[in-house]
């Protein structure tokens, strides 16, 4: 257990390299990216845009992107939230798991 | 590969979705069948492997970027219907959190990622191992192949909405780019630097996971990998 949790900080620690990869992933596009490309915003893609606000939008903290410093934290601790919100709904699915199955082998 | 909110049209993401129930349904299933409750740690640890692989985003010469998926390392270690369970879930943090890929297009992303990539990975993989050659290698080429067709099953969700959702005047409602645009682009990103990022992760970690002793949590996850599987 002991090296699986440092792989996963040392994983952690290194996410931000992530970051340096220059451009956005093909069509990820935001809508100013989308107009650049295309002239237009297509209607549909207008509409359903933000139908939701996320705490950590694109990985990183809101206006707390000024640098690659800023953005590094920011995406550091989007793994790290990402990954306790997991091991949370595991630890539900656990939870919610019956016994009696380890009684039966 | 994450198919962004307004991309495709709600009918789109109505069918995607209305796929995905059936299939999340029978992993669901599967998974308490085949595993057992000693296995949920190491579910969440792929989970978490596939959530941060994700993050790792590799530069591709046509100057945009992709990443690893680690669908069909899992779908090695904890079976194909786990590898959907653990992915789904991660997705589905992705996108409640992180904007990173939309809600409603969940079920797409699902079935790209979560499905069609560890499933094919894992046919691969399976073949491969019949014809006794060395496992790190089979999950390797299977993770490559995996994670290719789920690039192509996204580029065709995506290039089908210009050709099936237009305004009158014949402009596009959704995702503007056709099949012709988006297969290849899709594919070009995978063919080249993403799919090689997955196959050498899949492979460096099954090669590590075939040498961890019993004391280690993980050597729970390769209990297939002894050949403790079917």
């Amino acid at each position: 257990m002991k090296k699986s949790i440092i792989a996963f900080i040392v994983l952690v620690i290194l996410t931000p390299l992530g970051l340096l990869a220059p451009g956005s992933a093909w069509g990820e596009w935001d809508l100013s990216e989308i107009k650049e490309k295309t002239g237009f915003i297509p209607q549909g893609m207008a509409r359903f845009n933000e139908i939701i606000r996320h705490i950590l939008p694109d990985y990183g903290i809101t206006g707390f992107d000024k640098s690659f410093w800023q953005s590094a934290l920011g995406y550091i601790l989007s793994a790290i939230v990402g990954i306790a919100v997991i091991a949370l709904i595991f630890w539900l699915i656990a939870k919610l798991v019956p016994e009696k199955r380890e009684k039966v082998l | 590969m994450h198919i962004p909110e307004g991309y495709l049209s709600p009918q789109t993401c109505g069918v995607m979705g209305a796929v995905m129930l059936p299939i999340w349904a029978a992993a669901g299933k599967k998974v308490t069948k085949i595993l057992d409750k000693k296995n949920i740690p190491v579910m969440a640890m792929g989970a978490a492997f596939s959530f941060i692989i994700m993050m790792f985003n590799v530069p591709i010469p046509d100057g945009t970027t992709a990443h690893a998926i680690g669908a069909t390392l899992l779908a090695v270690t904890l079976g194909p219907w786990a590898a959907t369970v653990s992915v789904s879930i991660a997705l589905i943090i992705q996108s409640l959190l992180f904007g990173d890929g939309g809600v409603l297009a969940l079920g797409a992303n699902c079935f790209n990622m979560a499905f069609v990539a560890p499933f094919v990975g894992y046919f691969v993989y399976w073949l491969i191992v019949k014809f006794k050659a060395n496992k790190a290698i089979a999950a390797a080429i299977g993770s490559y192949i995996g994670i290719n067709c789920a690039a192509l099953a996204a580029g065709t969700e995506l290039g089908l909405q210009p050709l099936l959702f237009h305004a009158a005047n014949g402009s596009a409602l959704y995702f503007p780019y056709g099949l012709k645009l988006a297969i290849p682009a899709m594919l070009f990103a995978h063919l080249t630097i993403a799919g090689i990022a997955e196959a050498l992760v899949t492979g460096l970690v099954i090669f590590y996971l075939q040498r961890v002793g019993e004391e280690n949590i993980l050597y729970r996850a390769s209990g297939n990998l002894r050949g403790l599987e079917q």
